[in-house]
């Protein structure tokens, strides 16, 4: 048997030994959902009045961010990296044949894929037919569904820019805890993982609206649903793709000067 | 108990040596449920209330519930982290040590950053007091105080039953979570909010309806029984943790005759 | 009278197994097969008060079983065990009380404190009585040599200072017995020999009885009067280094150096390792060689400068253990 297929097997293998820890996760997200979901229930039956969103898109709302979890939060921690950057030992990285942005980027966007991977299929089975009204909507449309995919992959693009710059960041405080931190909580609220960003009151849908976060999830989402329609989603891709890039610009520069910095100092 | 207090000062002296790192992760247990509460409070301004309660009445649910949380994850964090201490070999060496194992696992580990949470569970707790129509009887504050304490204890036996797991396997230790950080989020919220089965499971197999519901009703002057009866509900919070502890003792046993 | 008496102990584990093929582990998805390991097997022996006993074997054998078992932690599947009249594992809380065990590579201290500090809080831990705690303190740290390193966090010591704070750390208490496990291991050249000799001196002195794991058979040569070996979960040796000397250490070999050249002589029985101008290296047999004689006869060869007699190192003779039982 060739090489990569073995490595492959291998992998797959190993990951099986975790069968127990994957299971555990993906119980976990749906119990979450579940949570999440019986207390807009609650929030639902109270107010009779028309609401920006349905509960139905709530509800599809919800699971998917459990779905996608690993996918999507801000709070992650790649202790290799941050070794790098706190330890000094970034001089070795500087003396390779490559850029360092794109490697590490390429990096962290593995490392979700890898994780969420494993739990987002076991727990979609489920939602489809869980009862009414946890049940998990069906996509608004076949093209829904597919801008859904289109906006979820930039999304997870944008999401892997603004890690980066939450790493890069670490250049200068020196402490991945206060980084991760001050980012990620932020941004999180703002990406409506807390509250979805329509159910904000109107002076923080505008302060989220200036902001790249809820371009991550909450947009596609929304596509998902239908809450937002084709011509906008299409619309939205581009500004996703804009903020990305001025991301990722930033990002770019800001590591240079940083690597700069540790040439001059010694690291 | 006089050695309990020794393992707390040893650890909080130990903590203390990586200060800043310390005071970044308080500020986030401060932030983190921030955010959560902030949620809540936009909940309340769309939707108006929740069926039956207003946003002080919730905010005050929400308060006893982080509060005896922030408490047991600080105190009984010996058992929260436990299976560390066991694939490190260090439960081995509590066993040649002349104590019994409860007190040295709740002694190996405490986590001090909690205090961030603690102070953000005190911020809430006076908001929801200053909104509230309350008298502050002693009583209700002897009641409120119960509250805090037996859903501590409610906690504190779900961290025993996690810790006790592991003395079987570490792999599927997230499941705790569920009815550690799930059990949080769910009880925040006054449970009738929820469906029948699930504020029956949450009143009689994991006891959080004793410690924040009907006491809550109580102080908020819901109810019609006998005052007393309401204000003792919390203790029940005891009758989850006895068998929690009895379940410990078994797996002990198990780990001594079967190695690790 | 005993002090640690073990009748017939005997240990099983269910080893989970593990698969190999793709088959295999999918099956392991579902239904998980174990399969018994026998660690150990009939143990039996007996250590008196005031010995120091070296209990040695392969990895894997069983040395850590026995310990465990004998401090307490571990429940045996069959047999006894009497020690200091209690049944270790019955009797935990109350028995260990009297005993002291160094893990040689997993602290007992709190990593990030200073040395004092831990100590202290042993000291609640086994309730010592402070006037025998503050004496037993100044004579281990006079001892071991630990006053100017008691107020520094253990995290910043090196491994031989925290070893002799590890095993300060285990006498605190006054224990009857102290367990070793592994106690020299990394250390440097300097270290070992400062443990070693408190180890001597602690069961001289004090009478503290020790039982030593190891590998490293220099500590036995040091320390250990007895060895008991366990190979496969049995007990394969139980007696004094001295016989395993006579048993196995017979074989000797004998180094010549002459004044000027000499020329090369051939004994009967008596084989010849290695020979240049001027040195010659023989070994034989020296229950059946008289010494004496066999100078004499190589000194036929020329005026002899110096000879030097050498028995074969403690790992030889404990390779040769190994080789005769078949571990």
């Amino acid at each position: 048997m060739n090489a990569p297929l073995s490595l492959l097997k291998m992998r797959f293998l190993t990951g099986l030994q975790y069968r127990a820890a994957a299971a555990a996760g993906i119980l976990t997200q749906f119990f979450f959902g579940l949570i999440f979901i019986m207390v807009y229930v609650a929030f639902y039956a109270h107010s009779g009045e028309a609401q920006p969103m349905t509960l139905k898109e709530v509800v599809a709302y919800v699971w998917l961010q459990q779905m996608f979890f690993a996918l999507i939060v801000l709070w992650q921690f790649d202790g290799e990296l941050f070794e790098l950057i706190t330890g000094g030992n970034i001089a070795y990285e500087l003396c390779r044949p490559w850029r360092l942005y794109p490697i590490w980027y390429a990096k962290l966007l593995a490392a979700r894929l890898a994780s969420a991977s494993l739990r987002c299929l076991p727990v979609a089975l489920v939602v489809f037919i869980l009862p009414e009204p946890y049940r998990m909507p069906l996509p608004a449309s076949p093209a829904a569904l597919l801008l859904f995919i289109l906006t979820l992959l930039s999304g997870l693009l944008l999401v892997a820019a603004i890690s980066m710059l939450v790493y890069i960041s670490v250049f200068w405080t020196m402490s991945p805890v206060g980084s991760v931190l001050m980012i990620a909580v932020a941004g999180e609220f703002f990406a409506g993982m807390i509250v979805p960003v329509p159910l904000m009151p109107g002076w923080m849908q505008t302060l989220a609206g200036l902001l790249p976060f809820r371009w991550t999830v909450d947009f596609p989402f929304r596509v998902y649903t239908g809450h937002i329609g084709v011509q906008e989603a299409l619309a939205g891709i581009g500004i996703q793709l804009i903020w990305l890039a001025a991301l990722a610009a930033a990002g770019e520069w800001l590591m240079g000067r940083a690597l700069k910095r540790v040439v001059v100092q010694g690291g | 108990m006089r050695l309990y207090f020794k393992y707390m000062s040893i650890l909080f002296k130990s903590q203390m040596q990586y200060r800043t790192s310390f005071l970044l992760l308080c500020a986030g247990q401060f932030f983190v449920p921030f955010a959560v509460f902030a949620g809540m409070y936009f909940l309340f301004e769309r939707f108006g209330g929740l069926p039956g309660w207003t946003f002080h009445e919730a905010a005050l649910c929400f308060g006893v519930i982080q509060m005896a949380f922030a408490l047991a994850e600080c105190f009984v964090r010996g058992f929260d982290a436990f299976s560390r201490l066991i694939v490190h070999g260090g439960f081995d060496r509590l066993l040649v040590r002349p104590r019994g194992t409860v007190i040295q696992v709740l002694g190996s580990n405490f986590e001090f950053t909690r205090f961030g949470r603690m102070l953000q569970s005190a911020v809430v707790l006076g908001i929801a007091v200053s909104g509230l129509p309350v008298q502050w009887t002693p009583a209700k504050i002897i009641t409120l105080i119960l509250m805090i304490f037996g859903g501590m204890t409610v906690f504190s036996g779900i961290y025993i039953l996690a810790a006790t797991f592991c003395f079987w396997t570490v792999q599927a230790l997230e499941v705790a979570n569920i009815f550690t950080d799930g059990g949080r989020e769910m009880a925040q919220y006054p449970l009738d909010i929820y469906a029948k089965w699930v504020t029956r499971f949450f009143t009689f197999i994991i006891p959080f309806g004793a410690v924040s519901y009907l006491p809550l009703l109580y102080i908020l002057d819901r109810t019609d029984g006998p005052d007393l009866l309401y204000m003792a509900m919390p203790l029940a919070s005891l009758l989850f943790l006895l068998p929690c502890l009895a379940v410990w003792r078994i797996g002990v046993r198990r780990y001594r005759s079967t190695g690790s | 009278m005993s002090l640690i008496t073990l009748t017939g102990i005997g240990k099983s584990f269910k080893v989970a197994k593990r698969s190999a093929g793709f088959a295999e582990a999918v099956k392991a998805l579902f239904v998980r097969e174990h399969t018994i390991v026998e660690a150990l097997r009939d143990i039996s022996f007996t250590v008196r008060e005031g010995e120091i006993v070296g209990y040695i074997g392969p990895n894997g054998a069983g040395k850590s079983t026995t310990i465990k078992i004998m401090s307490g932690v571990l429940v045996p599947d069959a047999g006894t065990c009497s020690i200091m009249g209690f049944t270790p594992w019955k009797d935990r809380v109350r028995y260990v009380r009297h005993i002291g065990v160094v893990f040689g590579q997993r602290s007992q201290l709190w990593w990030d404190v200073p040395v004092i500090d831990s100590f202290e809080l042993l000291r609640d831990i086994y309730t010592i009585p402070p006037g025998i705690y503050r004496k037993n303190l100044d004579m281990l740290t006079e001892m071991l040599n630990l006053v100017d390193i008691l107020r520094t966090p253990v995290r910043q010591l090196s491994l031989g200072q925290r070893m002799r704070c590890e095993i300060a750390a285990s006498l605190l208490h006054d224990p009857v017995i102290l367990f070793l496990d592994e106690p020299t291991i990394g250390l440097d050249a300097e270290s070992k020999i400062a443990v070693r000799n408190f180890i001597r001196t602690i069961n001289r002195e004090r009478g503290v009885t020790v039982i030593l794991t190891t590998h490293d058979m220099h500590d036995i040569e040091a320390l250990a009067g007895r060895i008991l070996m366990i190979g496969k979960g049995t007990l394969l040796y139980d007696g004094s280094l001295s016989e395993l000397r006579s048993r196995y250490g017979t074989q000797k070999t004998i180094t010549v150096d002459y004044k000027d050249n000499a020329s090369p002589i051939d004994v009967p029985g008596v084989q010849c390792l290695s020979r240049s101008s001027g040195r010659a290296v023989y070994t034989f047999d020296s229950d059946r060689i008289n010494i004496t004689e066999l100078i004499n006869r190589l000194s036929a060869g020329g005026e002899l400068a110096d000879v030097e007699i050498g028995s074969p190192p403690v790992d030889e003779l404990i390779l040769q253990l190994y080789k005769e039982h078949r571990v």
